[in-house]
């Protein structure tokens, strides 16, 4: 009994240890955050289209599982990422939105033209509500909704390759298998 | 700095330096003080100071360690705007903050709320301070109570003993 008293520390060392091995575990950012609205219905918006008369509703996106991409002219990481999403659109075909953020629309569409156009329509979301009502905190940000219109999943930051192969692209296929 | 044959202009120009520096951190100062801008502020005072309260509550996301009244980030001019809208069209403290919470989850909170997930974050220290206190209080019960007393040897080790010097002398 006492001498299982003495391995107590050790016991706390291990447990610590591993606990601390899993939160520093490779490609873990303790930053990002898990969205709210997992597996909640998305926020209804109304968007006027970037180019033409037409809007981008969440109504208007329903009966088929859609991603929706927030990204601006002005943000960095979203030039990272418009490469990955060029793919996602012409190779994979993939039913893919944006949502210009906080954006001139002049400045969304030189961007577009700058490096192509991967979204099937664009809202503009000049003051950003939409993207608040989203919770999003920053740009780039891509959501998954459901045929539902609910949401699925929340990428936080550019999205990468294997980001696409490993969760986006599983993901999309059980949603269009269910 | 101001060794013999150094222009006396340096030492001459340390008052004003001195001056510029004092407002420069003045400056920065007020400009902590302004994370709200006045162009944001409600023209009732009792709603603004709801406003406030609420605000410092709230984490802002993208500094993640500030609040929203304290934060220059964009993204928490934009809760203080919500908040205030939702203030102004008649919703309650509590309504306000859950709209926020809605949208950015329980970690929009800077106040963790008490609920079975954060029971270990709210009760843990105190229960590792139970723990702690009992086992030192049992400990010293066990001392007090329990006095050296020098136990006689069994039959068995007064056999050894005896063994063993028997050994040792030889």
């Amino acid at each position: 009994m006492r001498r299982l008293l003495y391995l107590l520390p050790v016991g706390l060392f291990v447990v610590l240890a591993l606990y601390f091995a899993w939160a520093l575990r490779p490609g873990h950012d303790p930053r990002v955050l898990p969205s709210a609205l997992i597996d909640k219905e998305a926020p209804a918006f109304e968007l006027a289209a970037l180019s033409g008369t037409g809007t981008l509703s969440r109504d208007g996106l329903r009966g088929q599982p859609v991603v929706i991409n927030f990204f601006a002219s002005w943000c960095a990481p979203c030039r990272i990422e418009h490469p990955v999403l060029m793919r996602l659109a012409k190779q994979e075909k993939i039913p893919l939105y944006g949502i210009a953020y906080k954006d001139k629309p002049e400045d969304s569409t030189r961007f577009l033209s700058q490096f192509g156009d991967p979204y099937r329509s664009i809202g503009v979301d000049r003051d950003g509500r939409t993207g608040l009502d989203f919770g999003a905190y920053g740009v780039p940000e891509t959501y998954v909704l459901d045929a539902n219109g609910r949401v699925r999943k929340r990428f936080v930051g550019p999205l990468s390759v294997e980001t696409v192969e490993r969760e986006l692209l599983p993901l999309l296929r059980t949603l269009a298998g269910s | 700095m101001a060794g013999p044959g150094q222009s006396p202009g340096g030492v001459r120009g340390g008052a004003p330096r001195y001056r510029t520096l004092l407002t420069a951190c003045l400056l920065l100062l007020s400009a902590q003080a302004l994370a709200v801008d006045p162009r944001e502020r409600l023209t009732d005072p009792a709603l603004e100071a709801r406003a406030r309260a609420i605000s410092a509550e709230l984490r802002c996301l993208v500094c993640q360690n500030e609040s929203i009244d304290e934060s220059h980030a964009d993204l928490a001019r934009d809760i203080r705007v919500l908040v205030r809208e939702r203030l102004t069209a008649g919703d309650s403290d509590t309504k306000t903050v859950q709209s926020i919470v809605d949208r950015y989850g329980d970690f929009v909170l800077l106040r963790p709320p008490v609920k079975p997930a954060t029971w270990l974050l709210w009760f843990g220290p105190a229960a590792l301070l139970a723990v702690g206190l009992t086992g030192t209080a049992l400990w010293l019960r066990r001392r007090s109570v329990a006095p050296e007393t020098s136990k006689a040897l069994t039959q068995e080790e007064q056999r050894k003993l005896e063994q063993l010097l028997r050994e040792g002398g030889s």
